[in-house]
């Protein structure tokens, strides 16, 4: 009696989750990223422990997925580094300042996919090239699929980004040259 | 050569003496600078130099006052008394601020919401004063700090002005023997004979 009980509960919590892991290829069309439903965050290692957590506010993307292979998907992303956010307001100053984002020169920072790589069913690798502070330099991010429905796709985009190359590397290295990206994001089908 | 006499410094004070002269020199006008800048760079960078020079600094001054305590420190040079007591108000004074400039800019640092670390001359992790993050708490520091500073700048005029004083108005050797350390002459101590 107990045995059927839980495999009927297992059925009914692992159903759901099952079919939510959907398939990048059933995800093809066009969309574009809901800012207030998705978040860019970030971190930078510091010595000793810890480090700096921050978020943008404001960013816009647009995603097409080919319908015929997941590889010809095009991913654009620009985000506005004046809506940098940390927590503190002194920090946050700091980086729209020339010493890291330099805003009034720089105001966006964009990212330009190039290729996309599948790695798994509902994973990818998305190579591009991001434009920030005048340099254009060739990064990779690892994207997952993490729930898609008729209306819009959601998925999580992590990836480490070099910051000195940019023209960023103050505070090194005390702070890390490391900026860990850790994205969510939303997009409705156009 | 290296210890002082009753007559003169050695090597090891004379040094010490020098190199944390140059020091606070150095300090006061990085701290003022990097202040007053507009460009957040450099005075990122200056700000984390003048945190390893007041390591330096603290580090030294500790070996300066353990030197002195072991050994013994010249005899003032043809003053007054009250001149000698002004002359060992103003050098306790410096002792003080040597001291308690360091450790208050340690207390600024350790008391600021930012915990930006401390990473002396990128060797050595410094770890923050166990102290109340607050915004108040960093600024009163801060605050303390700039004070002490501006005290130090009018003793270090004092200090100096004596010196040239000694030298040239009264003719003595205290700024020359703090140039060129004491010779211990052995055949100077009394033969018993």
């Amino acid at each position: 009696m107990t045995w059927r009980l839980a495999v009927l509960f297992l059925c009914l919590v692992l159903a759901p989750a099952a079919g939510a892991v959907s398939n990048l290829s059933d995800a093809a069309g066009r969309y574009s990223i809901l800012n207030d439903r998705s978040t860019i965050s970030f971190f930078v290692g510091q010595v000793g422990g810890g480090g700096i957590n921050g978020r943008f506010a404001d960013f816009s993307g647009a995603i097409r997925i080919d319908p015929s292979a997941v590889e010809r998907s095009q991913v654009e992303i620009a985000i506005r580094p004046q809506t940098v956010f940390t927590g503190q307001s002194r920090v946050d100053e700091f980086l729209r300042s020339n010493a890291v984002f330099d805003v009034a020169n720089a105001p966006v920072i964009t990212f330009r996919s190039t290729s996309v790589r599948r790695t798994g069913d509902t994973t990818a690798n998305v190579e591009g090239r991001l434009t920030a502070r005048g340099h254009t330099l060739p990064e990779t991010f690892s994207v997952e699929l993490t729930d898609l429905d008729r209306s819009a796709i959601h998925f999580r985009v992590r990836g480490d980004i070099r910051r000195a190359p940019y023209g960023m590397d103050v505070g090194t290295p005390i702070y890390s040259n490391i900026v860990r990206f850790d994205m969510d994001f939303t997009a409705r089908r156009n | 050569m290296l210890r002082n006499t009753d007559e003169g410094y050695g090597l090891v004070a004379i040094i010490l003496h020098w190199l944390i002269a140059l020091l606070i020199v150095g300090q006061l006008i990085v701290g003022l600078v990097m202040v007053r800048l507009d460009d957040q760079r450099l005075a990122f960078e200056l700000i984390q130099w003048h945190k390893s020079f007041g390591f330096l600094t603290l580090v030294l001054v500790g070996m300066r006052i353990g030197w002195r305590l072991v050994g013994r420190s010249p005899h003032p040079l043809g003053t007054t008394r009250i001149e000698r007591i002004a002359a060992q108000l103003g050098h306790a004074s410096l002792y003080v601020l040597m001291v308690a400039l360091p450790l208050t800019g340690w207390a600024l640092v350790s008391s600021s919401e930012l915990a930006i670390p401390t990473f002396a001359f990128y060797l050595v992790i410094v770890p923050h004063l166990p102290l109340e993050r607050s915004v108040a708490a960093e600024s009163w520091w801060a605050e303390v700090h700039e004070i002490l500073a501006w005290v130090l700048v009018g003793l270090v005029a004092i200090h100096v002005a004596a010196a040239l004083r000694h030298h040239f108005r009264l003719g003595d050797a205290t700024l020359t023997r703090m140039l060129r350390p004491v010779h211990h002459r052995l055949d100077r101590t009394p033969r018993q004979s």
